[in-house]
């Protein structure tokens, strides 16, 4: 579908649902991109909209309940377990939370050394030692802490842990699940800047999960908006930021705060009322209940995700409403 | 040696800690050497002796068919705590496995926890009498039969701790890893269950103690000539009112091996947890 010409990654179709009967939850529902080599993508949408769904499902955290995922061109939506196992040193994920995604009761040392372990990439205790080394100074850790434990680490020395461990094995890609959204705002930039760093040094492919507006624009080259398990749009970052198509990324990018009292809009679309329940969604667009410009056909009809631009892709049926200018004419 | 020293120290910096420590060793050594030193027959019965109370010859008084209490305790902890330790050792092993595989595998979870349900609703004494009864009655049918009726309750704890750690994220770091599902049942959730494990290990303990005296009492629990404190209470029973030493002596013995284990088992609970742990 979207322009991409040399996919590390393609999902087609992809649909989760949780609980069986008349009403299943559609935490996501029909979704399909693509990233390139070496992007990474930004995943932003509100608290259910199903995006750690999606990230969990690409690395078979979570099976698919139908759709393809093609890695490397291979189909891994419905391999089995044991299949998905050589794989897994090449795609990993780095979770929201560092304080439950590490081990209370292993060393540092014994938490690296697994992931090494078991993919066979150290031989010998001598390698295996410098390789641990490697990885903690790596993330920015001295070699010295690979024998303390979790809980002598801060929130923002555990999540370096967490990237420690997921490139270990030396992944070509890399899901990284609100990676910041638990860690205090001066640590956030830390972090940032270490997966900046790591990304360009490795090459890396990245699924970036989040709801921070700012730091996906930091750090994304393209970014979906994702809304009760449905595309909404899909733009380069410059595009989406600057010109938002869908009402509802428009909504999204209103609500962020903005630093200078002067550029501020006076008259911000902010979007009113709660995300509806992904058991029982609307009829036709999903966002339609509370979207300001909606209108009776939008009740009717599923809007298909089409190109407004090269690169462009919103999923709306309002085509007359202007790209709305969030940005101040200083940027 | 520095690493055991530190880990002693740690574990005996509470000083009740200490204490209890030093009360086990102490009862286990007794339990263990007096017997083969002594020479003393805790069976020989003395009709002119019975029911005398604590003096400066029987320290703890006489039975009712003459017998030294002091004697017949030390004896008796041999059984009691081998009875308490094997009973706790083998519930604690089976339990933790059925827990483990009911938690962590889905489609084990019913059948197991059905026939564990089936087996908690009988009452815990209904089931060792019935155990023992049909086993016979033995020291080791004994232990068998009280590991049975333990096994249900560790393996509810370590299914419901199971739950929770099974969805914790750090299992799912092990899955994305590739980990094997053995391993990470071994090396991700079974350290994590130390805890409510040990606490239900010295708990059973006691209980087992204790259960083998009501069995025995019931006539279903050990053979009458082996001396544990169990039998003791139980064949005393009809002369506490005469006699209270005939049954306060072992009681006390029971009570404060019990407390001794719980609270040693806490000291290495707190141990194992390396966020209680401070850095060396």
């Amino acid at each position: 579908m979207n322009d991409t010409a040399n996919p590390l990654i393609e999902v087609r179709g992809l649909r989760k649902y949780f609980g069986a009967g008349p009403q299943p939850v559609r935490a996501v529902d029909g979704v399909s991109f693509a990233i390139r080599e070496g992007e990474t993508l930004g995943l932003v949408g509100e608290s259910g909209s199903g995006k750690s769904t999606i990230g969990r499902m690409l690395i078979r955290l979570l099976d698919p309940t139908e759709g393809q995922i093609r890695f490397k061109d291979r189909d891994i939506a419905h391999i089995s377990q044991r299949q998905m196992r050589p794989l897994r040193s090449s795609m990993q994920i780095i979770f929201q939370d560092p304080y439950a995604s590490l081990n209370p009761r292993m060393r540092i040392r014994q938490i690296l050394g697994e992931a090494l372990d078991t993919h066979g990439l150290a031989k010998g205790k001598g390698e295996r030692q410098a390789r641990i080394a490697e990885l903690l100074d790596l993330v920015g850790l001295r070699p010295e802490y690979a024998d303390r434990y979790p809980h002598e680490f801060s929130g923002g020395q555990r999540q370096r842990i967490g990237v420690a461990r997921a490139l270990a094995v030396e992944p070509s890609f890399i899901v990284a699940d609100e990676p910041l959204s638990a860690l205090d705002v001066s640590i956030q930039a830390q972090v940032v800047n270490l997966l900046c760093d790591l990304k360009d040094r490795f090459g890396l492919t990245m699924l970036f999960i989040s709801h921070d507006l700012d730091v996906v624009e930091f750090l994304c080259d393209r970014v979906i908006v994702l809304y009760l398990g449905k595309i909404m749009e899909i733009a380069p970052t410059e595009t989406l930021y600057h010109r938002p198509q869908h009402p509802y990324t428009q909504a999204l990018l209103a609500a962020s705060p903005i630093p200078d009292p002067a550029q501020r809009h006076k008259d911000r679309p902010l979007l009113v009322g709660d995300i509806p329940s992904p058991a029982n969604p609307p009829s036709g667009c999903v966002f339609r209940t509370r979207c300001p410009h909606a209108l009776p056909a939008c009740a009717e009809t599923v809007p298909a995700l089409a190109e407004v631009a090269p690169g462009h892709w919103k999923a709306c049926l309002r085509n007359d409403l202007h790209p709305l200018s969030m940005k101040g004419t200083s940027q | 040696m520095d690493q055991l020293a530190y880990v002693l120290k740690r574990l005996f910096s509470r000083r009740i800690v200490l204490v209890a420590a030093a009360v086990l060793v102490a009862v286990t050594a007794l339990a263990v050497f007096f017997p083969m030193f002594s020479g003393v027959d805790p069976n020989a019965i003395s009709v002119m002796e019975r029911l005398k109370a604590p003096s400066s010859e029987h320290w703890a008084g006489t039975d009712e068919l003459g017998r030294d209490l002091s004697m017949r305790i030390v004896y008796g902890s041999r059984y009691s705590i081998m009875i308490g330790i094997a009973t706790a050792f083998f519930s604690v092993i089976a339990g933790t496995a059925l827990g483990l595989l009911a938690g962590f595998f889905k489609k084990l979870d019913a059948p197991i926890m059905r026939v564990i349900d089936a087996m908690m609703s009988f009452p815990d004494i209904l089931l060792g009498i019935s155990l023992v009864s049909i086993l016979g009655a033995s020291l080791w049918n004994v232990v068998l039969a009280l590991a049975i009726v333990y096994t249900p309750r560790v393996a509810r704890v370590v299914r419901a701790s199971t739950l929770v750690i099974r969805e914790l994220l750090f299992v799912d770091a092990a899955r994305a890893l590739g980990v094997s599902t053995p391993r990470i049942l071994y090396a991700h959730i079974l350290p994590n269950l130390m805890s409510p494990v040990l606490v239900q290990l010295t708990f059973i303990f006691a209980y087992a103690i204790l259960a083998e005296a009501g069995l025995s009492f019931l006539g279903v629990g050990v053979p009458p000539e082996i001396p544990t404190w169990g039998t003791m209470i139980a064949s005393s029973l009809q002369y506490a009112d005469r006699a209270f030493w005939t049954i306060v002596f072992p009681g006390i013995a029971i009570i404060l091996t019990a407390l001794s284990l719980q609270i040693v088992g806490d000291g290495v609970r707190d141990l194992l947890d390396p966020k209680l742990r401070k850095s060396a």
